[in-house]
């Protein structure tokens, strides 16, 4: 039974939805317009996406039921603790990239706008999605508006990256799909709470079968997550997009490992019988090697959009550490990551961005070059370095600290701690040597001088400082939000919540395929 | 009939792995389209293969095939057909603006050139 409050939750959807082509067929010309409807669509979706987190409170598990199909056989979208979250999230990160386009990004392409909302549409759906395939279908809703944001401006070296990141992602949709159709084969269902219910029933003979299906699965989301050795695509395609959907693609790695975490715990989890816990040995070498790839690239990186990336990755290293733990403290302190890495990741993007203009012909290449508005620049710089790196005071740092507390009690306590603090090292040693050559270093002498360069636009660096803002104020309230971190972890491993929410209570009579 | 489907896919799948892994643009594009011809096929195995049976309803049928896996197939062709697509103006414009067809970042090789046969000049209208 659906009451009105509930279709509340489809609105993440519908709004960008409907907004998409509104904007296309009604302001294609017009791009005051555009921008008018664009930030008004995103200002509601962030005020709906408030009113769901404090529907989430309660710590309910609420599914919707789209056109009210009973649970197994219809969609189901799913509001909890956790897909609040991430909405509420990308929310505040999609609000701040909008309006930085305003500044100037939306007229070096078409159609910025119809793409973006297109992209609220795609990730909101897969952070709301209780069903494996439509989670393919918003997977791929989600990559074709990337696609889009990734070419906006075109330009050869954006075009080259953009085929290639297309091509991995296309064969990273046809393994989703091998993986879909392998658990479906086996399970009969693709509802995340059936299959929940249902893998633990399956026979001994198909449990390899399921088995294979849970690995294809995990390959996809780390292929999305950039965790090693699938790392690879990212640096070369964010360093070649626009510096603002680098910004906001910070969130894609994120719906990575929102699905490691959510299908993982969930159906693949403590309860699954013969394939319990089937990634958790893959989960925590694979994260320590991302954040060492992570930290060497930083390290070895010739552009500040290279170091950038190679931050990203390494940043998700730590995240899947976390996450890798399986247990309420490593998926708290994960969660808390998450929420830091986005804020910080973007700020760092939108740096980059305000930054390269100023610097002349020697772009984004750590080489010495004069830089306009060198005071200002620098410590944004500054800040953006700490945020990202994790010193004190920003909450990187107490990020990472949650990471270890709740290590403390791992078999693997001694290799997450030297990775985390060795590449923490690497990763400070290469932003300051980064913030040294861009802003110390003499220029060389036939430099352009610095007056010829542009002037500062406000609207940046305001949106620059909002997101530094949020890095702020996760670190002043660090306590309150690890709390609710904390029971949306507890609420995450309570899988049978989620599992009698959408099914009912009663077990069904969990007859396998015939 | 299990084994015959089961070695087209698999066929399928070797020639696409194939091809993704080549240098220049076409071919990998064939191969992601070998791929998803692959990946129909087997979603539309995992309803388990059956010959003359209704999916939804019909008068005195004796059994039913399962009619999800078609659905899913129809979902993915339409997806895998706007990709491929997308994919192929992606390559295309890649190809007119770099002049090379090469999937890497670097600038063509003179051995890639000469294997393409086509410079910038005799591709721009």
């Amino acid at each position: 039974m659906q009451t009105a409050i509930n279709h509340w939750i489809i609105a993440p959807l519908v709004l960008p939805g409907i907004v998409a082509p509104i904007l296309i067929l009604a302001s294609r010309h017009n791009l005051a317009a555009q921008r008018v409807v664009s930030i008004a669509a995103t200002l509601a979706l962030l005020a709906v996406a408030i009113g769901l987190y404090g529907l989430a409170q309660d710590g309910t598990v609420r599914p919707y039921l789209v056109g009210a199909w009973p649970a197994p056989y219809g969609i189901v979208l799913i509001l909890d603790r956790l897909s609040a979250t991430m909405v509420l999230l990308f929310a505040v990160l999609a609000l701040a990239i909008v309006l930085y386009a305003t500044a100037g990004w939306d007229t070096r392409g078409r159609h910025f706008h119809p793409l973006f909302q297109f992209q609220l549409l795609g990730v909101n759906g897969a952070f709301l999605t209780g069903d494996v395939f439509n989670l393919f279908v918003f997977f791929e809703v989600m990559l074709i508006a990337s696609y889009g944001l990734m070419l906006h401006g075109g330009g050869a070296q954006r075009l080259k990256a953009g085929f290639q990141y297309v091509t991995i992602n296309l064969i990273g949709s046809t393994l989703f799909l091998f993986a879909v159709g392998t658990i479906y084969a086996v399970t009969g269902t693709l509802n995340m709470a059936d299959l929940a219910r249902k893998v633990a029933a399956v026979g001994a003979g198909d449990t390899a079968l399921l088995g294979v299906g849970a690995v294809l699965l995990f390959i996809v989301f780390a292929l999305k997550a950039s965790v090693a050795p699938l790392h690879g695509w990212l640096p070369s395609a964010y360093a070649a997009a626009p510096g603002l959907s680098a910004a906001l693609f910070m969130i894609m790695t994120k719906v990575g490992a929102y699905t490691i975490l959510r299908v993982y715990t969930l159906i693949f989890g403590a309860d699954a019988g013969a394939v319990a816990g089937i990634v958790t040995p893959w989960m925590l070498p694979a994260a320590l090697a991302t954040l060492v790839v992570g930290a060497l690239g930083m390290l070895a990186a010739r552009s500040l959009l290279s170091l950038a990336c190679f931050a990203v990755v390494w940043s998700m290293g730590s995240l899947l550490v976390a996450f890798g733990l399986f247990d309420a403290g490593g998926i708290g302190a994960g969660l808390y990551y998450v929420l830091h890495s986005t804020m910080a990741g973007a700020t760092l993007f939108l740096l980059v961005d305000i930054l390269v203009p100023q610097r002349g012909g020697a772009e984004d290449r750590l080489v010495p070059a004069a830089v306009g508005h060198p005071v200002l620049l620098s410590g944004l710089f500054f800040a953006a370095a700490i945020a990202m790196a994790g010193l004190p005071p920003l909450s990187g740092f107490l990020g990472k600290l949650m990471i270890m507390e709740a290590s403390r009690g791992s078999a693997a306590v001694t290799w997450i701690w030297a990775m985390l603090l060795a590449t923490s090292l690497v990763a400070i040693l290469a932003f300051a040597r980064a913030g040294s050559v861009l802003f110390w270093k003499p220029a060389t002498p036939h430099a352009e001088p610095a007056a010829a360069m542009p002037s500062l636009k406000p609207l940046p660096v305001a949106v620059f400082a909002a997101l530094l803002g949020a890095t702020v104020a996760l670190t002043a309230f660090a306590g309150p939000v690890r709390r609710e971190m904390g029971l949306t972890a507890a609420q995450i491993l309570d899988t049978g919540a989620y599992v009698r929410a959408v099914l009912g209570p009663a077990p069904l009579a969990s007859a396998g395929r015939p | 009939m299990e084994m015959l489907v089961a070695s087209a896919i698999g066929l399928l799948t070797a020639v696409g792995v194939y091809l993704v892994l080549r240098r220049q643009t076409f071919p990998v594009v064939i191969g992601t389209v070998f791929l998803s011809y692959a990946v129909n096929l087997f979603l539309f195995a995992t309803g388990r293969l059956t010959v003359n049976r209704p999916p939804i309803y019909a008068a005195g049928a004796a059994g039913y095939v399962d009619p999800l896996p078609q659905a899913l197939v129809l979902t993915s062709i339409v997806i895998s057909f706007g990709m491929t697509a997308l994919v192929i103006v992606l390559a295309l414009r890649s190809f007119l603006e770099t002049g090379s067809d090469s999937v890497e970042n670097s600038p063509a090789s003179a051995d890639e050139a000469e294997a393409t046969q086509v410079t910038t000049d005799q591709a721009r209208p």
